[in-house]
């Protein structure tokens, strides 16, 4: 005796969360009952595990079926097959399009290739995450990423629109869109330390000041380049550490600046020519493509690791930056204002973002 | 009279890649209407084309816009090879027909493909200019409105009810056509859908015709079931009750119910009443036409050289025809007895005989009822005094019987034939004598043919005096097999011509429904009732055998309504002249107390204390609005299934027909047991399916339980050991007490503290007695047919009682005997029905007793689970579990996924079982959950007062009385008239119960109608403000590649939700919101794992409405507490 089919079919589609969420985290239907009657759901209703069963069943059915429109979620809304109403949409569209930060943090900048996805599965061992829904994860970067990559305007703009995310899930995405773009260099061990969400939002810096669509928003791609005039006018500052005057004055006035007001002046004083460098070459260097990818690397290399080594608190290396920042201008023969600006002020949210254990 | 029809076909979306290389799609559109096609452009390369077509004009008759749908079929243009189909849309164009329902169809439909699915969607208009029909020749009835709803509509007042109408049409089943070998799956599903939606189409032209030869306007309670008989054909078939319906304006509730015909005919009569003033007789020539198949109605020429009369195979043709009878008193509790007639007639000329003395005694004992013997009729559709055409009848079917036994084994289809002429000869009478009453105009005239059935399941209150009683009826037929060598030649050239040849069928399966029915009939009679209400019919398929069931509730109705001779009112007249409060006075029993048709336990009313009323009341109907009940009502099943040996033929539906009365005794019994064990004493839209499959018999029977305070309170259950040494008195004290226990359990979950008014006698024993009677006389008719009822008459069951007696004797208390294990078992699976969890509850009804303050919150569902018995050795035991833990685990399941309702009640729930393989069992469930308010519930126990409730009555009849008055000087009355005065008069049921709701929530915001789904008539929270028409789809579904699919669920799982699809699609291009009444009529799924195939078959109906939210009106919560009074308070309070 068995039961050879069984089905049952709302006319408003019925969806548990709780098993939709262990659907995205590619539990087995059986792995998925476990779970629910671990989570004392039997309780209710009296049910038995052949009920949880058919209602895993169920709903998995459900889930699968409607997987294809959650590809376009446009479509979820103006197709006839499954009658869900509005706010039940948003839900199954923000949580199939959710993430594990551990994941992402991954495949982070890397190409979204045959062959990333080919290592899933040594990603999926690294990260607990199950491997179906590394695949889904990774399907829906690439899928975004197709989407976007040859639309006009704002990148985080048509990502809403066009997967009706929220605006947080839309900037993430952004975010991962950017970094597969310009393959930013993530996975060395020195970057381990950072999440995804300290990159998120380094992404969103050099999204909203260092891309095309900085200056002009009606390009293609506008925000997932980076603005290459830009990169250019970049290798104007190396006048700051090259010109020996200059590099002493602005010394000088960030010192004076900073005297009495932190623990660690004499290592800034110390360190400055070198921090400097550090900066104004990272600059310098960004219009090889190489040493775009390199750029978080970089800044942990040549400013947050000495900072670090010198205890600077964070505190401290914000004191820093802005004094630094801020006394390129009053050097009256700097005549970079705006570029410097522009470099500076991304670079210092970034490092802000990143400046931590 | 032509009609113009226009159709635009706006764009597409979503549509599937076609064309792999480019990842795009070529599409263009076939419009196609009777044999005219258009065809829009090509819109290359899309896959959201646009076409904005021009309007495509067909210019048709009304008949055929009747009948045709709209056929859309979008297609993927190849520029080298043939164009490929993309999918199609099949749009019934019934809706545009009728002024007051919907005037434009506009909307994405979603396009369907019998292989993939649906596959994108087209954004379709289409228009109908009409153009007045004034031939009173024409074959068109456009204008008659459909309902599939089973109470009169809201914003609706009926002014008359004129009764039953059927129809059924015959045809060949294109899958089992020869050229089925060739076509591919597509094309023959495709045909297939295409014939039924023909078919339907045209059904509902004929039963149109009928209602308006009868002077209506609507059919409610339309119920079209198809048979699929495989090689015999296709049977659509029909059945409704005619009534004239006035719209309610909401501003103007007009003061009087008018529209009275001088000459309408008694209410119940279905072919009765065309008798309007100065109609030709030429029309009720047309008559045997339009009941025909499609091509009007020819006699066969095909006079027969019979085959060679060979004894031995009428013999053995009426040794099958043994005519069992089961008799369940339907009133009281019991079976009272079962009536099992072996084969007796081994001598062809017995019958003759045997119809005689069969139908004397019936005819000569019972005043009413018997005196035409249903079962020696076998169609005759003989209009004439009653004497007359007894006798003719006889003759008459018996020479056809005669006919069809000699034609030997299997042969049903040439003996229709042979049987052709003697029907011309049949129809012929029926006409003259339609003829004669048309001229005559005398009402009294009874026709074989008129049925005073009603598939109403609830009534404006006032309508229904009294309820006798579940009467039913099943016979069981072989259908004509094709594969009979004698048959072969007529057999091929009706395949190649298949809608011209079967013209006969329609008259043998019109015979088959017609003997059912004059049995149902004369079962209301033998209960002292005029009428049967909550009238179903249908049917039971496997292989060459087929079950044929009919059921109903004998019933009183209101003679103010239905006037002098249609009925025999006979010994019940007197009844009559005292109006019984309505919140008992159907309970009162509608037979003589002196003759009664069954042992039963009668008491004085517990309400009034005037008329005696039964201890147990089975009915087949909604639980009148103004009934007075204890608590809440729940769910009841019992499920039984019977173990049959394979075989073929006569001896397989002897074995069923053997078995039968069996099953309604022990479904019977179960159910009697577990009302007593929830502590109720009357049964609701009960509902016994019997399913037949190869190796066994599935029984369901479904009802809603509910303690009618009017009906003395039910006994307990006692158990008794057979003998002292089979099973220790502990074991039993034990049982005993479970079942005390449970009792009490159930008490306090229902809350049914019955108000004490009749302190005196505290416990009500209720006797049950069972009697297996059998009957020394055989088959009055010599035909091979079975069945069995639930109901007898009583010159039968005084008079045999037998050696099968099986009663309890005359035992004060209810006793279940404990004499072997299969007892025990029984009593375990009576205790093994879990109660709902807290928060549910559950019925098969409309309404839910007790409940009735809804709040806004409805998921409608269908669920299918089809078992695999892998135990070839299983015992009737052994299946029974089986079967029942099947259907429980059902209900568990539904209550575990709508959990996040509770407070919520499943109501409508309809169970439908089927055996499609040999060690297959299905169970498909349709209901719906709604929410209710929790609070409001506790208050709503409250008593009503008796004497309020017949001042209601009062206020209800005056009406009707004054027109009484008025019109009885006219010697013929208007026959059924449902008065309203008011808009609250209406229906103050749906009025009542919409009333107590909240206004509903709705989802805004996206771009696709919300469209609701119930089985009920009604959507809680909401008003329903136009009817848009009846919605009635067929879709077939094949997949060669299962396992892709997800399997057997997988599939189904989808194709469930594409109907529910196509249907709110439909529902939403009428502009409609909700469909009410929605039921699943059909759902037939077959599987082939090892080829990876599956087919599924799904028929859907119900009723497009435009519901608005009711928002302010109902402020105070004492509304709420009188839902179900409410429409009647307004009235006494005005």
């Amino acid at each position: 005796m068995s039961v050879e089919l069984d089905v049952f079919v709302g006319n408003t589609t019925i969806m548990d969360e709780e098993v939709y969420q262990l659907w995205l985290d590619g539990y087995t239907v059986n792995d998925a009952v476990k779970v629910r009657m671990e989570g004392g759901v039997m309780d209710e209703c009296e049910a038995s595990k052949d009920v949880l069963l058919s209602d895993t069943m169920d709903q998995y059915r459900t889930f699968q079926m409607c997987e294809r429109l959650l590809h376009s979620p446009a479509k979820l809304a103006n197709q006839l097959l499954f009658q869900i109403p509005p706010h039940r949409q948003i839900m199954l569209i923000e949580r199939y399009y959710a993430f594990d930060d551990t994941f992402v943090r991954e495949v982070l900048g890397k190409k979204l290739s045959k062959g990333t996805k080919k290592d899933l599965d040594d990603i999926s061992t690294k990260t607990s995450v199950t491997l179906k829904s590394c695949r889904r994860q990774f399907d829906n970067f690439k899928r975004v990423f197709k989407v976007v990559e040859e639309l006009k305007g704002p990148l985080v703009e048509n990502i809403r629109q066009h997967f009706l995310l929220s605006d947080k899930l839309a900037r993430d995405y952004a975010a991962i869109v950017f970094f597969a773009n310009n393959r930013f260099e993530t996975g060395k061990r020195k970057l381990q330390y950072l999440s995804f969400q300290d990159f998120a939002f380094c992404a969103g810096q050099l999204i909203s000041n260092w891309t095309v669509g900085a200056v002009d928003n009606m390009v293609e791609d506008m925000d997932v380049d980076l603005d290459k005039e830009f990169l250019q006018e970049l290798k104007e500052l190396k006048i700051l550490i090259t010109d020996k005057d200059l590099l002493d004055q602005h010394k000088s006035l960030v010192c004076t600046a900073l005297r009495g007001k932190t623990k660690v002046f004499i290592e800034m004083e110390g360190s400055f020519k070198n921090l400097s460098r550090g900066l104004i070459n990272i600059a310098a260097k960004l219009t090889n493509t190489k040493d775009v990818r390199d750029f978080f690397i970089d800044l942990v290399e040549k400013f947050i690791e000495p900072c670090r080594s010198d205890r600077w608190s964070a505190a401290d290396m914000k004191l820093y930056l802005t004094h630094y920042t801020n006394s390129a201008h009053i050097l009256d023969t700097f005549k970079h204002q705006v570029v410097w600006d522009r470099y500076m002020g991304v670079v210092k949210s970034c490092i802000f973002k990143m400046y931590h254990d | 009279m032509p009609g113009k029809l226009k159709a635009k076909i706006v764009a597409g979306r979503h549509l599937p890649v076609m064309d792999r290389a480019s990842d795009l799609t070529d599409a263009f559109v076939e419009v196609k209407f009777g044999n005219t096609t258009f065809k829009t452009d090509v819109c290359p390369k899309s896959l959201n084309p646009q076409w904005n077509s021009e309007w495509f004009k067909f210019e048709v008759d009304d008949e055929d816009l009747q009948d045709e749908p709209l056929q859309i079929t979008v297609l993927d243009h190849d520029t080298y090879s043939a164009n490929d189909a993309i999918g199609k849309v099949y749009i019934d164009i019934d809706p545009l027909l009728y002024s007051e329902a919907a005037s434009v169809i506009s909307g994405w439909f979603p396009i369907y493909d019998t292989i993939h699915g649906i596959r994108g969607e087209i954004n379709v208009i289409v228009k109908v200019e009409l153009f007045n029909d004034l031939n009173r020749f024409r074959q068109s009835s456009c204008g008659v409105k459909f309902f599939c709803t089973t109470c009169i509509p809201q914003c609706y007042r009926a002014t008359l009810v004129h009764g039953f109408v059927e129809e059924l049409v015959v045809n060949e089943d294109p899958e089992y056509q020869w050229i089925d070998r060739i076509r591919t799956p597509r094309a023959s599903n495709e045909a297939r859908q295409r014939l039924i939606s023909l078919m339907s189409g045209e059904l509902q032209r004929k039963i149109g015709l009928k209602v308006l030869e009868m002077g209506g306007n609507a059919v409610v309670g339309y119920l079209q079931c198809f048979d699929l008989e495989g090689e015999s054909g296709l049977v659509v078939r029909a059945i409704g009750t005619a009534c004239t319906l006035d719209k309610l304006s909401s501003g103007s509730a007009p003061n009087t119910n008018t529209h009275m015909h001088p000459n309408t005919a008694p209410a119940s009569n279905a072919c009765n009443s065309p008798s309007k003033d100065g109609k030709e007789p030429v029309f009720v020539e047309d008559l045997p036409s339009s009941s025909g198949p499609p091509t009007p109605f020819r006699a066969l020429p095909t006079s027969s050289s019979p085959p060679p009369f060979s004894p031995s195979k009428p013999c053995s043709r009426q040794s099958s025809s043994s005519d069992t009878d089961l008799s369940l008193t339907p009133k009281t509790e019991e079976p009272h007895s079962v009536r099992c007639r072996p084969g007796i007639f081994l001598c062809p000329s017995s019958p003759i005989l045997s119809t005689d003395t069969l139908s004397l005694p019936g005819s000569g004992s019972v005043g009413c009822g018997r005196g035409s013997n249903p079962r020696a009729t076998t169609s005759a559709p003989l209009s004439s005094i009653q004497s007359d055409s007894a006798l003719l009848r006889k003759s008459v079917s018996f020479t056809e019987d005669l006919l069809l036994a000699a034609s030997g084994m299997g042969s049903g289809g040439s003996a229709g034939k042979e049987a052709g002429p003697l029907r011309t000869l049949l129809r012929q009478q029926t006409q003259t004598a339609l003829e004669q009453r048309g001229a005559s105009s005398s009402g009294l005239l009874l026709n074989a043919r008129e049925f005073p059935f009603f598939t109403l399941t609830s009534f404006p209150p006032g309508f229904l005096l009294h309820v006798g009683g579940v009467v039913s009826a099943r016979s069981v037929k072989l259908l004509d097999r094709i594969h009979n060598p004698a048959l072969g030649n007529t057999r091929s050239y009706k395949l190649l011509d298949w809608n011209s040849v079967t013209a006969d069928e329609p008259e043998t399966r019109d015979a088959w429904w017609e003997e059912i029915r004059q049995e149902i009939k004369s079962h209301a009679r033998a209960l002292g009732c005029h009428a049967v209400v909550g009238y179903s019919e249908s049917t039971s398929i496997c292989e060459e055998v087929c079950i044929l069931s009919a059921s109903g509730t004998a019933a009183i109705l209101n003679p103010r309504y239905m006037r002098e001779g249609c009925l025999d009112i006979g010994c019940t007249d007197h009844r009559f002249e005292e109006p019984s409060p309505p919140n008992c006075g159907f309970c009162h029993i509608p037979y003589d107390e002196l003759n009664m048709p069954f042992p039963a336990q009668l008491t004085y009313c517990y309400h009034c204390r005037r008329q005696k009323v039964p201890d147990v009341l089975f009915t087949t109907i909604d639980l009148p609005s103004e009934a007075a009940v204890a608590g809440k009502g729940c769910l009841i099943q019992a499920r039984l299934c019977r173990l049959k040996k394979k075989a073929q033929g006569e001896a397989n539906a002897t074995a069923i027909s053997n078995l039968l009365p069996f099953m309604e005794y022990e479904l019977h019994t179960q159910l009697m047991n577990k009302l007593k064990l929830r502590s109720m004493n009357a049964l609701f839209g009960l509902h016994i399916q019997i399913s037949v499959g190869e190796n066994m018999l599935l029984g369901l029977a479904s009802a809603t339980g509910v303690y009618l305070t009017a009906l003395p309170a039910p006994g307990g259950i006692q158990i008794a050991g057979k003998t002292p040494g089979d099973l220790s008195s502990e074991h039993i004290s034990s049982i005993q007490k479970r079942i005390n226990d449970t009792i009490a359990v159930n008490k306090e979950l229902y809350q049914i503290n019955p108000p004490k008014l009749f302190a005196l006698d505290p416990e009500v024993f209720c006797g049950i007695n069972m009697e297996l009677a059998e009957e020394g006389v055989g088959s009055p008719i010599p035909e091979p047919r079975h069945r069995s009822r639930l109901f007898r008459s009583h010159s039968e069951s005084s008079d045999e009682l037998s050696e099968l007696d099986l009663s309890h004797g005359k035992k004060d208390a209810f006793v279940l005997e404990i004499d072997d294990t299969d007892a025990v078992e029984d009593i375990h699976s009576l205790l093994i029905d879990a109660p709902p969890p807290t928060g549910f509850y559950s019925c098969n009804t409309e309404n839910m007793p007790g409940i009735s303050n809804w709040t806004s919150g409805v998921q409608m569902f269908t669920s299918v689970r089809v078992l695999r018995l892998s135990n070839a050795n299983l015992t009737n035991q052994g299946l029974n579990k089986i079967f029942t833990d099947l259907c429980e685990n059902l209900l568990k399941s539904f209550y575990f996924k709508l959990r996040s309702m509770i407070p919520c009640c499943l109501c409508h729930l309809n169970f439908t079982v089927a055996v499609p393989e040999e060690e297959l069992i299905q169970v498909t469930v349709t209901a719906v959950a709604m929410t209710y308010d929790k609070e409001q519930t506790q208050e709503k126990t409250a008593e009503k007062p008796v004497n309020k409730g017949s001042l209601e009555a009062e206020e209800q009849l005056q009406f009707p009385l004054e027109l009484c008055a008025d019109s009885s000087s006219s010697n013929i009355q208007t026959a059924s008239k449902i008065s309203v005065s008011s808009l609250e008069r209406c229906s103050p049921l749906q009025e009542g119960r919409s009333r107590s709701l909240r206004s509903s929530r709705s989802f805004g915001g996206s771009s696709v109608t919300v469209v609701k789904m119930t089985p009920l008539s009604f959507l809680p929270g909401t008003r329903i403000i136009k009817y848009l028409g009846i919605i009635n789809m067929f879709f077939i579904r094949e997949t060669t590649s299962l396992r892709e699919e997800g399997g057997v669920s997988g599939f189904l799982h989808s194709f469930i939700a594409e109907v529910f699809a196509m249907v709110r699609a439909h529902v939403a291009a009428l502009g409609g919101n909700a469909v009410v009444s929605y039921s699943m009529k059909e759902c037939v799924f077959m599987e082939n794992p090892n080829k990876n195939q599956a087919q599924c078959l799904i028929n859907v109906s119900g009723d497009a409405v435009i519901c608005i939210s009711e928002t302010d009106q109902e402020s105070s919560a004492s509304t709420a507490n009188t839902g179900q009074t409410g429409g009647s308070e307004t009235d006494g309070a005005t």
